[in-house]
């Protein structure tokens, strides 16, 4: 039988004996890493609380390797179980070090003394999430991006099978989100177990093998991140508008600015992006054409232009895209040329570019 | 390579720990001697030691020693270690350093409670007997802190919280008062002089009753030093190793009221030593770790303590200070200096 590392079945979450989200069921195998995203004040922190045992059940079984959540001991909890929470901790002299160390806490004895294993672990684990530098320092006089990796060591000299993290990665640069998100995929690939809120709802689909859509009152969709981030989906999760997020790459855009096109944009092979970004900012509404569907610039004029004239991929410009984009240029008051590399296939946006330089509004971005 | 950087570290620490260590015993000794040799009657070092040696002999001297000086240097230690190590409880259980027996008005609550037992309970019965003294300053110590821990779940606060602890102190203070009006003139006496705080008139089996009582709540909270190790990460992750949070605080809270109330049976409200002495102890030492903490912030009181009664004893002789007027004037700027330190770092 393949058993679950972690199972819920008929978990209702919330706090003060409200219930926040009901009836949640999960089913998570050894060394999976799951992510919850959801809006803000979804309760995804309120699952994760609970999950930890920092809030009460309000109804429901939670099982951790076949033992009833509510049956085990603290100790035994703790040697299963890490955390990352989002409380912010700030305690009085403690070296990154010291604050480590408090992961040995179910291994110790009666004083809680370390004995040389145990600082041989506590080193290792500040190694493993680089940070073995700042051992000496006040926890309290580092950077936020080191405090939560040094709080990550900590979970990690728990010596977890599980670790249940609150957003990990708020308050992070780019460079330390990845790096440690890479070393929960490290964690996961030795078997841990990774349970995660996370507001990226791009790093999430990288990240993990398994998104729960947290919304309402009760857990919207669960699956593998393929199924989960179709546009529409995520769209309807956040409340955002149409175009806002691309399911491919997880990005994230600002609204289109609406009305008629007044600028017409020509460009191939991703000359566009940066124009289309500067006409958002400004908020001028603009078109954009003529782009084969394959090419970056046309995925991005999608979320972006008020109306796009496109072509299939690999094939001549047809007559009714060509007009289509002529009729557009003639309406516009200002037609930008940020570059169109001609081939075989597009010979024809040769002939549209001519017929645009005898336009008064033309621009070229070209030298 | 990892080893060979960590084991001179933790050697290094351990090396200043017990230099703080050694220094803390050594002032220790020092103020103690100081307090049996000088006051009214000086007596040189060599005869304090033989008289001491030589138990409670005929002469005058050993008579002081041995009957005013010695249980007043020692209570003065006790109670001074009980004050610190009541502190550091009471800041690792609201997680602000500026909580203390005297500022959360526990000692106040003891206070009144002592105060309604000399005067009505224990009228005509002669002198005080410790043990009521310690119920019922135990009593008026934990209905104070019962006090705050309701108000505590109201106003999340630390900085009201402890306002409403000063708040406690003044209805305390003024309670007494009131007692203080309506009572005999013999009991005014007594209770005056005991109200401002003060370590004379110590006598063996008060020594014998506070080192007891002090002796079982701090053994009882260095047996706790592992979980306040992992409460000062915050409750969230001492939850998560293990540490069974309502069990743990209540622990705190009735060790640290214990200690409070038995300093406030015998020597009345003593301010600031609670504050002041963890905070330097901590500098000191350099880490908050409660293994180290716990015994250097007893030794610290203990000295502290001692030294403050000495002052009051021999600053102004033949008149002698309050207690918390000389710990006042020490430990007040103390704290004073450690609001501007947090303040400097965000």
């Amino acid at each position: 039988m393949n058993r679950c590392y972690l199972t819920a079945r008929g978990m209702t979450v919330g706090y003060d004996g409200v219930p926040l989200i009901r009836d949640i069921a999960l089913e998570i195998e050894r060394g999976e890493i799951v992510a919850l995203i959801g809006p803000n004040g979804s309760g995804k922190s309120t699952i994760l609380k609970s999950l930890a045992r920092q809030l009460r059940l309000l109804g429901g079984q939670v099982f951790v390797d076949g033992e009833e959540l509510q049956r085990l001991s603290g100790g035994n909890l703790a040697r299963k179980m890490a955390v990352m929470l989002t409380d912010r901790t700030k305690p009085e002299l403690m070296t990154c070090r010291d604050v480590a160390a408090v992961g040995r806490y179910p291994y110790t004895g009666r004083l809680g003394l370390l004995t040389d294993a145990d600082e041989a672990k506590v080193d290792a684990a500040l190694a493993a999430v680089q940070a073995l530098e700042l051992r000496d320092r006040d926890f309290n006089a580092i950077s936020d991006g080191q405090r939560q990796r040094v709080l990550l060591a900590r979970a990690i000299c728990q010596e977890p099978e599980i670790i249940v993290l609150d957003e990990p990665t708020s308050y992070l640069d780019i460079r330390h989100k990845i790096q440690l998100l890479s070393i929960l995929r490290d964690m996961a690939r030795q078997g841990i177990t990774v349970i995660l809120s996370l507001h990226e709802i791009d790093l999430a689909r990288k990240l993990a093998d398994r998104i729960i859509c947290v919304k309402g009152d009760t857990i919207a969709r669960c699956g593998a991140p393929e199924e989960i981030f179709d546009e529409a989906a995520i769209r309807e999760l956040y409340d955002l508008d149409e175009g806002a997020f691309d399911p491919m790459f997880g990005s994230v855009e600002l609204p289109r600015p609406m009305g008629a096109p007044r600028t017409f944009v020509l460009s191939a092979c991703g000359t566009g992006a940066p124009v289309y970004r500067a006409l958002q900012r400004s908020g001028e509404p603009f078109a954009a054409g003529i782009l084969y569907e394959n090419d970056v610039d046309c995925r991005l004029a999608r979320r972006l232009a008020a109306e796009v004239v496109t072509e299939r991929p690999f094939m001549p410009v047809s007559d009714a895209a060509f007009e289509r984009a002529l009729a557009l240029m003639r309406g516009c008051e200002r037609i930008i040329d940020a570059g169109v590399e001609i081939g075989e296939t597009n010979a024809r946006m040769a002939e549209l570019i001519e017929l645009a330089r005898q336009l008064p509004g033309y621009n070229t971005l070209l030298n | 390579m990892e080893n060979r950087h960590s084991m001179p570290d933790a050697r290094g620490c351990r090396w200043h720990y017990g230099l703080v260590f050694a220094a803390l015993i050594a002032a220790l000794l020092a103020v103690a001697v100081l307090n049996v040799a000088t006051g009214s009657v000086s007596i040189p070092a060599g005869r304090v030691i033989r008289a001491l040696l030589g138990g409670e002999g005929e002469s005058a001297e050993a008579g002081i020693i041995w009957k005013i000086r010695l249980p007043r240097a020692l209570m003065a230690a006790l109670l001074g270690g009980a004050l610190a190590l009541s502190g550091f409880l009471l800041q690792t259980f609201f997680a602000n350093p500026i909580a203390g027996p005297f500022v959360l008005g526990i000692s106040s609550g003891a206070k009144l409670a002592v105060a309604l037992t000399l005067v009505f309970a224990l009228r005509g019965a002669g002198a005080a007997s410790s043990g009521a003294l310690i119920a019922a300053a135990f009593a008026g110590s934990l209905l104070a802190v019962g006090f705050i821990l309701l108000l505590s779940r109201k106003l999340k606060h630390a900085a009201t919280l402890l306002v409403a602890g000063i708040m406690i102190g003044y209805i305390c203070s003024a309670a007494t008062e009131f007692i203080v009006t309506f009572a005999d003139d013999a009991d005014i006496v007594n209770l005056h002089g005991w109200s401002q705080g003060s370590f004379s008139g110590m006598s063996w089996p008060g020594v014998g009753a506070a080192a007891l009582a002090v002796g079982i709540a701090a053994a009882g909270a260095f047996m706790l030093s592992k979980p306040i190790g992992a409460y000062q990460l915050g409750e969230t992750y001492a939850r998560s190793l293990g540490v069974n949070i309502r069990a743990f605080r209540a622990a705190l809270i009735l060790l640290a009221s214990a200690l409070a109330a038995t300093v406030t049976a015998f020597a009345g409200p003593v301010s600031f030593v609670g504050i002041a002495v963890p905070y330097l102890i901590k500098r000191m030492l350099n880490t908050s770790k409660p293994l180290a903490v716990i015994p250097a912030s007893f030794l610290g009181g203990a000295v502290f303590c001692m030294a403050c009664d000495w002052i009051a004893r021999t600053a102004f002789a033949p008149t002698e200070l309050n207690i918390s007027t000389v710990t006042s004037v020490f430990g007040a700027p103390v704290v004073i200096a450690m609001m501007l330190r947090r303040r400097e770092r965000p």
